[in-house]
Order: C-alpha cells, then sequence, then structure tokens
C-alpha cells in the first residue's frame, strides 16, 4: 500500500519537526533548526537500517518516491509565489549583497571540496 | 465565466497542479527542441515562474484569488515534506563520508556571508553596528535577517532590506547554479553537501540543484537546512559583538 510509505514519511517529517522545534527553543530562538535536516536523516537512518531486515514493500517505496518526485513542480510553484518585487525594489544594497556575498561562496565549493578529498586520502 | 472562477478558487490546490504541469511541459519542450539543452528546462521554468511572480504582488501570483493555490503547493508546508521526501534516494555512507566537511562548510559560508556582507553595507553608506548586522544577517537568508534585525531593534525598513537580501540570494543562487554547476565540481553527492552548506538558502540550494540534477537535490537540501539555524545562532550574537567592536 502506498499510504504506508506516505505515512512513514510524515511521521519522519513530524518527527524531525519536532526534534527542529525543540532544538529552537534550547537555544532561545523562536524557530525551528534543522527540523527538515533532521527528518531527512531518520528517514535516511532507518530505511538503512530496517530496510536491510525488512526491505520495505515496493509499492510503500511507490509513496514517498511520488512525494520526492513533486519536488521540483513545488518549487516552481514557491517561484511563482516570491515577493520578486519587493527583492528589486529593496535599493541596491539587497541586490548588490545579496549576489556578491552569494557569488563569493561559490568560489569556495571546489576548495572545500578539494579538501575533504585530500583529507580522505590521510585518513 | 462566473462559474469557472467559482471552480477556480474553490479547487485552488488543483488550478496549481495544472499550472505548474503545463509550465513544466512547455519548458521542457522548449529546452529540448530550441535550445538544443543547453539550458534545463526547469531553469527555465524557475525563471518563468519568477518573471510571474513579479508580475504578481507581495505573494507573487497568488495575490490574485484565481490563483490562490500556488501559495498551497508552493508553501513551506508541501516544500519541508517533498525535500524530505527526495532523502529516500539519498545514500547513508555518502552522507557520513563528507560529514564533517559538511558542517564546517556551514560555518564557513555563514561567517564569510555575513562578513561580505557588513563590508558592502559599510561602503554603502551605513555605519551603525545594528543597520550592518541586519544587513550581513540578511546576507544569509531571508529568515536570518529579520530574526537578527528584531533582536537588536532594528528599524523596519532594514528589516525589509535584509529580507530582500535574502530573497535576491535565493534568485540568484537559482538562476546560477546551473549554469556554473559543472565549472565548480558540483556533479557528486559530496560537493552538493559542501554546496549546500556554504550557501544556505534552502530553497535556492534544492531549485538550483533541481535544474542541476535532481539527484543531487538531498544532499545539498540536507546541509542548507541548518544554515538559517546556524545563522541565527550566530550573527545576533557573536558577530553582533564583532561587528560592534569594529565600527
Amino acid at each position: 500500500m502506498k499510504i504506508y510509505g506516505v505515512a512513514f514519511l510524515a511521521l519522519c517529517f513530524l518527527l524531525g519537526q519536532v526534534i527542529g522545534q525543540l532544538l529552537g527553543k534550547a537555544i532561545g530562538i523562536d524557530g525551528n533548526v534543522g527540523g527538515v535536516g533532521f527528518g531527512m536523516l531518520l528517514l535516511v537512518i532507518i530505511n538503512d537500517r530496517l530496510g536491510k531486515k525488512y526491505p520495505m514493500l515496493q509499492e510503500s517505496k511507490a509513496g514517498i518516491y511520488f512525494w520526492g518526485s513533486m519536488y521540483i513542480p513545488v518549487v516552481i510553484a514557491m517561484s511563482m509565489i516570491l515577493n520578486v518585487r519587493a527583492a528589486l525594489s529593496g535599493g541596491w544594497v539587497a541586490v548588490i549583497v545579496g549576489i556578491v556575498a552569494t557569488g563569493a561562496c561559490y568560489f569556495l565549493v571546489p576548495v572545500l571540496t578539494k579538501w575533504s578529498k585530500s583529507g580522505e586520502k590521510i585518513s | 465565466m462566473v462559474e469557472l472562477e467559482q471552480i477556480f478558487t474553490k479547487n485552488g490546490l488543483i488550478v496549481a497542479f495544472l499550472i505548474v504541469g503545463i509550465l513544466m511541459l512547455f519548458f521542457n519542450w522548449f529546452s529540448r527542441n530550441v535550445l538544443n539543452n543547453r539550458i534545463p528546462g526547469v531553469a527555465l521554468a524557475i525563471l518563468a515562474a519568477l518573471v510571474i511572480a513579479y508580475f504578481g504582488g507581495e505573494k507573487g501570483i497568488a495575490s490574485y484569488p484565481l490563483f490562490a493555490g500556488m501559495a498551497l503547493l508552493g508553501g513551506s508546508m508541501l516544500r519541508d515534506f517533498t525535500v524530505v521526501a527526495t532523502a529516500m534516494g539519498a545514500s547513508f555512507d555518502e552522507l557520513k563520508k563528507t560529514g564533517l566537511v559538511g558542517v564546517l562548510s556551514l560555518f564557513i559560508g555563514v561567517s564569510i556571508t555575513f562578513f561580505i556582507g557588513v563590508v558592502i553595507g559599510y561602503l554603502m553608506g551605513y555605519t551603525d553596528p545594528v543597520s550592518l548586522t541586519t544587513i550581513g544577517a540578511g546576507a544569509c537568508t531571508y529568515i536570518v535577517g529579520p530574526i537578527t534585525g528584531s533582536a537588536l531593534g532594528a528599524s523596519t525598513d532594514l528589516i525589509a532590506i535584509s529580507i530582500a537580501t535574502g530573497v535576491v540570494k535565493t534568485i540568484f543562487v537559482t538562476i546560477i547554479t546551473p549554469i556554473v554547476a559543472k565549472r565548480i565540481g558540483l556533479d557528486n553527492p559530496g560537493s552538493a553537501m559542501i554546496f549546500g552548506g556554504l550557501i544556505g538558502t534552502t530553497s535556492g540550494v534544492a531549485a538550483g540543484l533541481a535544474a542541476t540534477d535532481p539527484k543531487l537535490v538531498p544532499y545539498g537540501a540536507m546541509t542548507a537546512t541548518f544554515y538559517t539555524g546556524v545563522g541565527v545562532l550566530l550573527c545576533p550574537s557573536v558577530f553582533f559583538v564583532v561587528v560592534r567592536l569594529v565600527f
């Protein structure tokens, strides 16, 4: 049943949200810290551990894959509801800071990647 | 006509499915047949979506009641749910392999982005530590900006600027990632995790990676989702103290 997979996904998602919310509270922020990340970790770890012993039924997996494949459409919908006009009218500070500060980080991607690979060889 | 409008508003989410589907169908066709796949169809569709949003208002196209359902499909609930679902394709071993560098990339990403934001803010005429910190925080994500700004008591127009900065960043990342992906070696889970940690903005990272290679989305999104947390943690506290010392 596809719904089993979707329910399992929902469980991981909600547990992640709870953890994120508690973490946020613990460090004094009224918000969710890494809830999505914890949800993903739970899904990956549980699937990794239990998947070997009890391979999740193919049908159940299909439920999760369906929602995963809906990601791109959701992103497109999200882009359609952003406040693009405000972003452009926030003045030059917003545009320049947004682009330059972010652009700088792109240069670091290959640097850190190389660094992580060399670290692997040593250890 | 009135009936049609009624049906549209009553079934907002379904209308959103239809519109996004048509949009993707058209741009995938356009990319394949007109551009020879030089620009991914998804990237074009996202770009078109941003242009459409421009003609909307505060909530983009969802500002029109006829398209209000788009806010449900593109809202944070389904966004987060589908992002978590993408983890199904991720490999636990890959995550462990890049784990430490992924965490490091988070701190490096937040720090560099923040301080470049502060320097540019200073060069553009802002001199008080509260404004500078708010602008720097906005450079992280559009959530870090307002949280930091309100924590420090910044004015509303500064908070608006910090949100705008974060939105500009999201849009920039969405558009530029598929274009530069090859040049920065963004073609494996490891570099995708580092990328997510350095850049942050979960929506931008995931949208950019989706247009680059959908297989990389879970890895980038996984680290990116902690970015806002790290930013919210550091900006109003440690970073503000540092900024106050300098200016």
